[in-house]
């Protein structure tokens, strides 16, 4: 009987200085990061230069506040009354979208991602499959904004002539160039 | 005549609110300048791999580099990529990125146990973890599997005539100048790349992406 109870006892022993022995070794090698908490919205982006252009100053910190499910609904019509002030002539664009309808798809601003083809934001071809790097992007929304239904409309303003970036983008991750 | 007029009309209605504009850089009054303020978003196959998706976030943009080393990515920022692949747009994934004591940490993709303005860290999601890249090191990349990940100072990849447009919504000018000037040469950004596997963005043939910055409470 004696012996069954140290042998327990040694077992209950070894097991505790062993717990503690792995505790000790897990804190080594991990030290604790701490993630704790709730973060609250600041800031969203889906497309280029959107909120920026289309929301009005007052309405700017809103607009990052509202989910991508909600935009549509309450942005839609601010988006339409500030594309016709830019665009007093705007009729369709170069997607064949009206007034109404485009700026209902900018006013969701999310930016949708090809994952079985060619991701671009626009390359003659596909559009709105992507954002690389090299895309004009700012010449994109201002022919659409400003081009008319065959991209020919208001000449001047469709495009900032500014078509590259001012370093060489590198082949591999991470992609972008060296900070000067 | 008409459209020298309509550009005094815009300049009034939009000019304090673009002189600064850029593609999402100092975009609005409650984030502009600060740690929170996302200047761009890229997402774009890998041309290393085109099974892979690469996602670029650009923060705290307009960096001289001068200020460049001075600048740090804010431990109270949690960077979040959101995903839906079921186009209601609504994040169905997530991939959080938050940098802990001179590393960035990203989690996910994963599916986040809540959606929308207020987020918090599953820390049993897939993590993987990097060294913050100083300012004039070679790029340290962290790798997890086919994953990658970088964060630190780059040459910001934005590019536009940002003064002529200004000038144009003034009135000052009719159009864009050519050749055009761009207003983001010469200046850095802080920039977290990451790369992972198409497979774990789900199953169609595209999705819907954004990104936001969440503060901690």
């Amino acid at each position: 009987m004696f012996s069954i109870n140290k042998f327990f006892t040694l077992i209950l022993l070894l097991s505790v200085s062993l717990f503690l022995t792995s505790c000790d070794k897990d804190e080594d090698d991990m030290p604790t990061v701490d993630f704790s908490g709730t973060f609250s919205q600041a800031d969203q982006m889906g497309r280029p230069a959107v909120n920026t252009v289309f929301v009005p100053s007052d309405r700017k910190d809103d607009f990052n506040t509202t989910t991508p499910a909600e935009m549509g609904g309450a942005f839609s019509s601010i988006f339409e009354t500030t594309l016709t002030t830019l665009n007093p002539g705007y009729t369709t664009n170069a997607l064949g979208l009206d007034a109404p309808t485009f700026s209902s798809v900018l006013a969701t601003d999310i930016l949708t991602v090809s994952t079985s083809g060619v991701t671009t934001f626009f390359d003659g071809t596909n559009v709105l499959t992507g954002r690389t790097l090299t895309d004009d992007v700012i010449d994109v929304e201002l022919l659409l904004i400003f081009g008319g239904p065959d991209g020919s409309a208001n000449a001047g303003l469709t495009s900032d002539n500014v078509s590259s970036n001012d370093k060489a983008f590198e082949s591999g991750f991470p992609y972008l160039a060296t900070p000067w | 005549m008409k459209r020298l007029n309509l550009f005094f009309v815009l300049s009034i209605l939009f000019l304090s609110g673009i002189l600064f504009m850029s593609a999402d850089h100092i975009d609005a009054p409650a984030v502009t300048n600060g740690s929170s303020d996302i200047a761009d978003f890229y997402a774009f196959e890998s041309s290393e791999n085109s099974n892979n998706m690469v996602f670029a976030i650009t923060l705290q943009g307009l960096l001289s580099p001068n200020n460049t080393a001075a600048a740090n990515f804010d431990e109270n920022v949690l960077v979040e990529i959101n995903i839906d692949n079921n186009s209601d747009n609504v994040e169905d994934l997530v991939i959080q990125l938050i940098p802990r004591d001179g590393k960035m940490y990203a989690f996910g993709p994963y599916a986040p146990g809540t959606t929308g303005l207020n987020s918090s860290i599953d820390e049993l999601a897939t993590r993987m973890e990097v060294d913050i890249t100083d300012y004039g090191n070679n790029a340290v990349i962290g790798t997890s599997g086919n994953s990658k990940l970088f964060a630190g100072p780059r040459d910001d990849p934005f590019f536009f005539d940002l003064g002529a447009y200004t000038d144009v919504l003034a009135g000052n000018a009719t159009g864009f100048s050519d050749p055009g000037t761009d207003t983001f040469a010469g200046t850095n950004v802080l920039a977290i790349v990451v790369e992972v596997p198409k497979s774990t963005l789900g199953n169609d043939t595209s999705v819907n992406t954004w990104v936001e910055t969440k503060v901690k409470n």
